[in-house]
């Protein structure tokens, strides 16, 4: 038995223009968690789609438990004891746990049938070894994203899996689903698993990997001691400069009111009330944040707020003027600016153009439609132009570029473009940086805070504690559907915040304290 | 170790999977191929078929190496309901609906111009304008009516317009029955002021029905390429299409643009309808059955990748296997080549996306040719 459950030397695999791993060399412990960390487009997912068999290298050499082997398909992955966990799941919605676990190696009867009886037990048997408590007779459609990815996990071990790969894992949690799976890889470990985590959170690195290694442009940089090496250092490798964490922002310097939402009640799509008597305020010059667990009314808030959904109740005052009865158009007229959560759902017509997406909400005024409502492509070309090189958009065919072929973070970069080319009154975000690389982030959260020094407001959602830290001035924490508590971020007690996310009132009466630092 | 193939860059065939343009011309080749080889197969000439459709489209008999036009001219007559029935097809389909009620809508059309045929005024030039605009407000309004109802009460349009169908097609034959003169399969003849015959167009095609309908296609092609992809109420519609979400939430009111697509589409099969009933008619008819130039223009509007040129070219081409099939009857060919070729065609197109399945499966195959995923 070698010490390395996974030797991969000199893997070279060349894409037309692009070097995606360039001599790349990787050694995982047998037994250990081993982080692999790379900014969007650094080589992650080719090096593991190598491992996985989906693509076949151009020169270098794997070795998995000190052998010699080639591998050409998944199957012959999973053949050697290899599993890996997508990061969109590969699930039949309609089937139980426990179909969608056996599915293609279903344990059969004597008369050939399924033996769903024998599957259920066997699926049991091993969510309780490892921890993972999940129901096999529940329907997958019913159950959390969290449960989901367990189902997942269960897929690989029933079939027997030793080295598993979890591609970008935590992209689609909520916090606690986080930690538990945090928990998981753990108990995983000590149940003599080798595990490889694609990542770009340092955070999880920190908490769960043993060793890490960071490539940069397909390259290794290194292979490094998590223990012992800091947060900064590591994210310093992977993008090949030093990274601020926090961000540089002056004090706010809150001006007068832009919205205020007074008693609002919004029902979500099942016709529960998500927000229940919902107040809030947010000034010029300031950033709040809504700080809560994912599904805890935000979702309806926003929808009520930019006229996709329309309250029950309650009032939304945009400069002192009724919105809520409005529509969608009249309120982006009036300076609503909306950067969506779900960007390829909400924020981008995908088989647009950039030029078009950039245009998307102003298409039909001048100076991109023109006398009779004749578009005028010129124009939407050289606004696009501009906003390439204002906004650092890098799309391949400039403004032609179809908004499909460009990176997640190019993407939300022209989304942020165009709603701030807008110069709304009120800048609503949502997750502006769910699935982006650190350097993305970086930008996105500048010129978040720029728009805050004109004097916009800005009112940010995110399920990550750290961002809404980071970047916000004060803090509003949701629960239920109603503020437990604002508090100003500057001093602000992370614990204290948890703690409102959670339904518990906020000692001391924060509750609707000033602006200003 | 390492096959050279990555150096290669997109292949001819990856990029031309890309164009459904190109998609499309190849679809019809493999059709007319098998075509070809299915005649061969029962022992007849592919010549012979082949001389056919050059009689429908250039007018020239190979056989007897005669030339008469009227061919052509019944060969655009044919092609002109099938261009506007995919018009309307496709209109729906780019703002993201499926409208199978070109059918009911054509119907709607033809019955409205029928009535102003015996009841509008007889003055020349306006009667028949009078009875194709009417004709066409009434199959937008069959349309809308689908529209609103998607849009209000998310009824499925698919549903809808085939209950509609129906209803306009029964609803047509009592109404027409109620015209004084009319049997049970005809009206009395329409007045000459109502009539889309054209002397100029008849007299440069050797008398052939070829009338006012062609141009008013023509017109069509034209505001279809126009308002979709020069204006901003196509901007809206195309949004909506491929993106339904994103378009209401950048403030695009998708009721709006559901409604109007679908009555744009219906005013396009309903002037296809006063074009057949007013054009090549001399008088109306009790509809015995569907006509299935809405059906058709489902086809076309495939073949045409639902844009203006596109569906104007499919049109002529399944309007040219139409009129090809009595004069390869009389080569002994079998007219139901025509049907097996058109058929055939809809097959191979629907099977693009399968097609492009395979391709991207060899792409990966062939050391990985694409871009890497995720990265």
């Amino acid at each position: 038995m070698g010490e390395y459950a996974i030797e991969m030397a000199g893997i070279t695999k060349v894409f037309p223009g692009v070097v995606a791993n360039d001599g790349v060399d990787l050694r995982v412990r047998d037994g250990e968690i081993h982080a692999l960390l790379g900014e969007n487009g650094a080589g992650k997912s080719t090096l593991m789609s190598i491992l996985f068999g989906l693509y076949e290298a151009d020169s270098g050499s794997i070795r998995i438990r000190g052998a010699d082997v080639r591998i050409h398909d998944p199957n012959e992955a999973n053949a050697l004891g290899i599993g890996m966990v997508h990061q969109h799941f590969k699930l039949v919605h309609n089937y139980t746990v426990a179909e969608n676990i056996v599915l293609g190696l279903e344990p059969r009867t004597r008369t050939g049938g399924v033996d769903l009886g024998l599957a259920e037990r066997r699926v049991a048997e091993l969510s309780r070894q490892y921890g993972l408590s999940v129901d096999p007779r529940a329907r997958v459609e019913s159950i959390t994203v969290g449960m989901q990815q367990r189902v997942e996990i269960l897929k690989i071990l029933y079939r027997n899996a030793d080295i598993l790969i979890f591609d970008e894992p935590t992209a689609v949690l909520t916090p606690q689903e986080v930690d538990e799976l945090m928990a998981i890889l753990e108990r995983l470990r000590s149940e003599g698993k080798t595990i490889v985590l694609i990542t770009h959170k340092l955070r999880e690195i920190k908490q769960a990997a043993e060793r890490c290694t960071v490539l940069r442009r397909g390259k290794v940089v290194g292979t490094v001691e998590v223990a012992a090496t800091s947060e900064e250092a590591m994210a310093e490798m992977m993008v090949g400069r030093e990274v601020k964490f926090r961000v540089d922002k002056a004090a706010a310097r809150p001006g007068e009111l832009v919205l205020k939402i007074e008693g609002l009640t919004v029902k979500n799509a099942k016709g529960f009330d998500a927000v229940r008597g919902l107040d809030l305020e947010v000034r010029s010059g300031e950033i709040v944040g809504l700080a809560g667990v994912d599904g805890n009314g935000q979702a309806e808030l926003i929808e009520a707020i930019t006229g996709l959904a329309s309250p029950e109740a309650g009032r939304i005052l945009l400069k002192g003027r009724d919105i809520a009865a409005l529509g969608i158009r009249e309120r982006i007229r009036l300076g609503v600016g909306h950067v969506p959560e779900d960007r390829h759902k909400h924020g981008l017509v995908l088989k647009f153009r950039l030029d078009e997406n950039l245009a998307l909400k102003s298409f039909d005024r001048p100076p991109f439609s023109g006398f009779a409502g004749i578009l005028r492509p010129k124009a939407m070309a050289a606004h696009a132009s501009e906003m390439i090189g204002q906004f650092d958009i890098r799309a391949a065919e400039g403004p032609a570029t179809t908004a499909s072929s460009m990176s997640g973070g190019n993407q939300q970069k022209a989304i942020i473009a165009r709603e701030i080319d807008l110069s709304p009154e009120l800048l609503v975000v949502a997750q502006p940086t769910r699935g982006l690389d650190v350097g993305a982030i970086e930008y996105i959260h500048r010129r978040i805070v720029a728009e805050r020094d004109k004097g916009r407001a800005v009112l940010l959602v995110s399920y990550e504690l750290d961002e809404i830290l980071d970047l916000c001035d004060r803090i509003a924490a949701i629960s239920k559907g109603e503020i437990v508590g604002v508090v100003d971020a500057a001093g602000a007690d992370e614990r204290a915040i948890g703690a409102m996310m959670a339904g518990l009132r906020a000692p001391g009466g924060a509750q609707g304290a000033g602006a200003g630092a | 170790m390492a096959r050279r193939a990555a150096g290669l860059g997109r292949g001819p065939i990856v990029r031309l999977a890309g164009s459904d343009a190109a998609m499309s011309v190849l679809v019809v080749i493999l059709g007319f191929l098998v075509g070809t080889a299915l005649v061969a197969a029962v022992g007849r000439d592919p010549a012979n078929m082949y001389r056919a459709i050059i009689q429908v489209v250039s007018g020239f008999d190979l056989t007897r190496g005669t030339w008469n036009a009227r061919y052509i001219g019944e060969w655009l007559v044919a092609s002109t309901p099938l261009v506007l029935c995919g018009l309307s097809m496709a209109f729906a389909a780019r703002a993201g609906l499926f409208n199978i009620g070109a059918e009911g809508q054509y119907i709607v059309g033809l019955t409205v111009a029928q009535f102003v045929a015996f009841y509008g005024p007889p003055v020349p030039i306006l009667h028949w304008v009078l009875a194709v605009l009417l004709g066409m407000l009434a199959a937008a309004a069959w349309g809308g009516l689908v529209g609103f109802l998607k849009a209000r009460y998310a009824v499925s349009e698919v549903v809808a317009t085939i209950m509609m169908n129906y209803i306009a097609l029964y609803l047509s034959r009592y109404l027409t029955m109620l015209i004084p003169g009319t049997n049970t399969y005809k009206t009395p003849s329409f007045p000459a002021t109502v009539r889309l015959g054209n002397a100029w167009l008849e007299g440069l095609t050797n008398r052939s029905r070829l009338n006012t309908g062609f141009y008013l296609m023509l017109a069509s092609v034209l505001f279809f390429w126009f308002l979709m992809e020069k204006t901003r109420t196509g901007f809206a519609l195309r949004a909506t299409g491929f993106n339904k979400d994103a378009a209401r939430c950048s403030g695009i009111d998708v009721t709006r643009s559901t409604v109007l697509s679908m009555a744009i589409s219906g005013a396009f099969a309903g002037l296809a309808g006063c074009a057949v009933c007013l054009g090549s008619f001399g008088y109306g008819r009790v509809l015995a059955g569907l006509d299935n130039y809405g059906f058709n223009g489902i086809a076309v509007a495939l073949v045409g990748n639902s844009s203006a040129p596109g569906t104007f070219l499919a049109g002529l081409l399944f309007g040219m296997l139409q009129s090809a099939q009595p004069l390869m009857q009389s080569r002994q060919i079998p007219k139901e080549v025509t049907y097996i070729i058109s058929g055939l065609v809809v097959v191979f197109i629907s099977l693009r996306s399968g097609f492009g399945l395979i391709l991207e499966a060899r792409a990966k195959q062939l050391a990985r040719k694409g871009k890497p995923r995720d990265e």
